[in-house]
């Protein structure tokens, strides 16, 4: 046999220079959560949109059209940058995963051509006709495009979790040896993955707050300034009631991902609890603690009892396994991993005429040739493993625990916050009294204006939380990340990483000034028959001064 | 008896083989469009106001045009995963180049109009002319590199090591497929401008059109002649083929040879359609771009766009990806799909979203068509680009 790429840099890996694996992790993180700074406020704000032009068409009102083309208008200088940033996010698969993608394409390939047949499509031809089409478009057939660009970036939500459900919860597909490769044996166990249902519930609940907390903070910062005070005090009606819905949803949605993540991902829950040992049933919740890899325990910890054998099992019996004891049991599966891989030489050496028994020998080992790879970085030969390097390479199934106890904190903090936040403008909204939190409540506008960044820190910790909780894993428990990579020198991932940071770096300062300017100039104020009935009865409503800040 | 049986292996791979090319020449007839305007706007017009109209031209489809490129990788993926695998890693820092310039593109639409600053506009134009041209020149010359063999290896484990460089890709004859890509989608969008604009941008883009056109048929014979002749070697497959086999790409013997390229049209000579069909839509854009017949030239420009694509196609047949250095590793439609299964239900997918896609998209195009001048654009000051 001979050396393979990948060999040679899972071992420089070893000596903690940056690779080529690390590296293009690195720009993938950077490409993929820099893309998903867009897309929440697009998932989100085409459903507010949506809404809010139901409501022109219903009462004929002009003050929703206006509405809807003020937020239009910051939809669409999000909106381009996460059309943008998806280009990238289609090609690197194969530019920076090649192997990853020869490897799973049968399976993985799918789901994101068909997000591309269902939604993109759709999403890219009427968002168009969105901006253009006021003019051209009767009101109804204007409000069926709003629907359909809101509903196609829905889909395209859909697809792409079903694809990455299914690099967390691989179901439906089995490797094949005669094409080095994982293929479909369940189109339907692949679509119906209940971790990518999970996920998909939650990550499009999390970019409906994501908008809802952006159009609450800016009609706050406007009701602030006393201006635009009828579009700011019925947007934020809107935004407070669609964000209480889904800031609840969102977080009993994630309550369910974590469920799910108990059943699939044992060591993803087990690192965000910091939970080295296995606690008798029901376990405890860890408020605040300090996790040390290196001695492998937690410094200090705030415990909250049985808390966390609840929500993660939903039982009082059932015991949650803690990292320690999952180590050992991925002792097992790297033996059985071993085999597999050494039976796996045998056959792509001369699969013509290997043996029954050796392909025998592989099918019954096979679900664990993914923990076979792990030895490669340690030896060259899995068969041969020490007792030490069959230690090493199962403790590298543990992803850095710090990081993960406390982005899936902040995450979850700024959930329940976002439950706060929105129960208390709602109320405020729906019993009107808006009025009342310029005159007497100005604190509660602030605090309204300074979380806009919330939610996207948020989504950047939950992105964080289900990816590098993943590791060492590409495909869990079949594909360790490093062997997916593409056989690329380190110079040219350096040279890409460094062009994407830079050209990301200028569009997204740029977005963000174009973002402030638009929310300054805010949305035109045309004096209507109708605005001005509704400015003299409610003498607030008309342009006060603005106050010092 | 499963379902995905109702069609044979090897009719789904060619079934595929045929959706690609659908992909690629759907996304080079709308999309073509496009990046032909993009490259002329900094040339064809000079006052904002007549950018604007030029952007205006395409600013309200061009988005859904380019959802044919994703699509196409997508369905790469999913349909041909070596050949997304092996192209585009082996492309690396090509894709990059093309990916940057494309990034630019959207922005660029959008954030032109959003400050009056010359400046500031004069170096969006800048952007688009940049995610136009070169996205155009870089495909051709990919086309050029995989009709000469791309170096790249497979292990047994199909491991793809890649053995050449960014500047080794642009050779004499990947250069002429460049520069013939770049004249054929310039020519598209000079057509499109005629049909959309009219006044002194129709008449420059009439001028530009069919100096276009003259290039597309000077550099589309010459790169015919430099394979015809052998200059430019193509590939055989030598071992017994067997089009239901798995998908192994190493399980087969290939030669390179002078003019192997040229096999196809002597066993099926009605292959000779394609590289005809490319001719016609040249000369009859040449010839009839003067006149006022805006539609017939359309017409003929998009069977260039066909024409050219398939004639790519039908000459390397049964070939997807041929390597240089490792022949037999050379990626066919053989041998580089899918399995069986998940061909058929991307083939179930295809056949009810694309006639959906192509009715939304044809309703969209009619509610927005029109000319677009000056006036349009001072009428619709706020919503325009």
């Amino acid at each position: 046999m001979h050396r393979t790429q990948v060999d040679y840099d899972l071992k420089r890996g070893k000596m903690m220079e940056f690779d080529v694996v690390d590296l293009s992790r690195l720009q993938f993180a950077m490409t993929a959560l820099y893309h998903f700074l867009f897309v929440p406020l697009t998932i989100g704000l085409s459903i507010l949109l949506a809404i809010m032009e139901t409501v022109y068409v219903m009462t004929g009102r002009e003050i929703w059209k206006r509405m809807v083309k003020f937020w239009g208008t910051l939809f669409g200088i999000n909106f381009v940058l996460g059309v943008a940033t998806g280009l990238t996010m289609e090609f690197q698969f194969g530019m920076n995963w090649a192997y990853f993608s020869q490897y799973v394409g049968d399976v993985f390939g799918a789901p994101l051509a068909i997000e591309g047949l269902m939604a993109f499509f759709m999403e890219a031809t009427f968002v168009g006709l969105f901006f253009f089409g006021w003019d051209k478009l009767s009101r109804r057939q204007h409000l069926a495009v709003t629907w359909a660009v809101a509903i196609a970036t829905n889909f395209s939500a859909l697809w792409i979790l079903i694809a990455n459900g299914w690099m967390q919860h691989p179901v439906g597909s089995i490797f094949n040896p005669d094409t080095m490769r994982m293929e479909v044996s369940s189109f339907y166990d692949v679509l119906f993955n209940p971790v990518a249902q999970a996920k998909f519930v939650h990550t499009v609940s999390a970019g409906y707050i994501t908008a809802a907390m952006f159009m609450l903070g800016i009609s706050a910062w406007y009701m602030l300034q006393g201006r635009h005070l009828r579009i700011a005090k019925r947007s934020m009606a809107i935004a407070s009631a669609f964000g209480f819905a889904s800031a609840l949803s969102v977080v009993v949605l994630g309550d369910e991902s974590g469920y799910e993540a108990n059943l699939n991902q044992q060591m993803k829950l087990a690192t965000i609890e910091a939970m080295w040992e296995t606690e008798p049933a029901p376990a405890a919740f860890n408020v605040v603690a300090w996790p040390d890899m290196e001695g492998r325990d937690n410094l200090f910890a705030i415990e909250v009892p049985y808390v966390m054998g609840l929500i993660a099992t939903r039982s009082l019996d059932t015991v949650i396994p803690g990292i320690k004891d999952l180590v050992e049991r991925s002792k097992d599966r790297i033996r059985q991993g071993a085999i597999a891989w050494d039976a796996l030489q045998t056959i792509r050496n001369d699969p013509q005429g290997v043996g029954e028994d050796v392909r025998a020998t592989f099918a019954r080992n096979s679900d664990s040739l993914g923990y076979g790879y792990l030895l490669l970085p340690y030896t060259d030969n899995p068969m041969e493993a020490t007792a030490e390097q069959i230690d090493a390479a199962a403790w590298s199934t543990v992803p850095n625990v710090l990081p993960m106890f406390y982005a899936f904190r902040i995450m979850v903090a700024c959930g329940f916050f976002f439950i706060l936040i929105t129960a208390v403008f709602f109320y405020y909204s729906s019993s009107g009294q808006l009025d009342k939190l310029r005159e007497k409540r100005r604190w509660l506008l602030h605090i309204a204006v300074w979380s806009i960044p919330l939610p996207w820190i948020a989504c950047e910790m939950g992105w964080f939380v289900a990816e590098y909780g993943r590791q060492p894993w590409i495909i869990e428990s079949m594909l360790p990340t490093a062997v997916g990579v593409s056989s690329l020198s380190v110079t040219e991932v350096l040279l890409t990483l460094a062009g994407f940071v830079a050209l990301y770096s200028v569009l997204l300062v740029i977005e963000i000034t174009l973002m402030i300017k638009y929310i300054g100039i805010g949305p035109d104020e045309d004096e209507t028959a109708d605005d001005a009935r509704e400015t003299s009865a409610r003498p607030l409503a008309g342009p006060a001064p603005v106050p010092a800040e | 008896m499963v379902l995905y049986e109702l069609i044979d292996y090897s009719t789904l791979k060619m079934i595929w083989w045929l959706l690609l090319g659908v992909l690629l020449i759907g996304f080079a007839v709308t999309d073509g469009f496009d990046m032909g305007v993009g490259t002329l706007l900094p040339f064809i017009a000079g006052t904002d106001i007549e950018r604007r109209v030029v952007i205006n031209t395409i600013g309200a489809t061009w988005e859904g045009n380019q959802v044919w490129f994703i699509l196409a990788g997508g369905a790469i993926f999913a349909a041909w995963p070596p050949l997304y695998a092996i192209s585009f890693s082996g492309f690396y820092l090509a894709m990059f180049v093309v990916l940057a310039a494309m990034i630019l593109r959207p922005v660029a639409f959008k954030y032109r109009s959003k400050r009056p600053d010359p400046a500031w506009r004069n170096a969006w134009d800048w952007a688009l002319f940049t995610g136009s041209f070169v996205p155009a020149l870089v495909f051709g010359v990919a086309v050029g590199n995989v009709l000469l063999g791309v170096p790249y290896k497979l292990d047994t484990d199909l491991r793809m090591t890649y053995d050449g460089s960014f500047f080794g890709l642009f050779s004499l004859f990947s250069l002429l497929c460049g520069l013939l890509s770049v004249s054929m989608l310039v020519m598209h969008g000079s057509v499109w401008l005629v049909m959309r604009a009219s006044g002194d941008i129709a008449r420059r883009a009439r001028r530009a059109g069919t100096v276009a056109a003259g290039f597309g048929i000077l550099l589309f014979a010459l790169g015919g002649y430099l394979v015809s002749t052998g200059f430019v070697e193509g590939f055989r497959i030598t071992s017994e083929v067997n089009p239901n086999m798995v998908a192994n790409p190493l399980a087969k013997q290939v030669v390179t040879e002078g003019g192997a390229w040229m096999r196809n049209y002597a066993a099926h000579p009605i292959l000779w359609l394609a590289p005809g069909i490319g001719f016609l839509g040249l000369v009859g854009t040449l010839l009839l771009l003067q006149t006022r017949l805006e539609m017939l030239v359309f017409a003929f420009s998009k069977s260039a766009v066909f024409g050219i694509i398939a004639t790519v196609g039908v000459s390397m047949f049964p070939f997807i990806l041929p390597s240089s250095i490792q022949p037999e590793a050379s990626l066919t439609v053989w041998d580089a799909s899918s399995t069986h299964r998940t061909l058929f239900n991307m083939l179930v997918a295809t056949a009810i979203f694309l006639p959906i896609i192509l009715v939304y998209t044809a309703w969209v195009y009619k509610v927005l068509w029109g000319k677009v001048d000056e006036e349009t654009i001072e009428r619709d000051n706020h919503t325009a680009y």
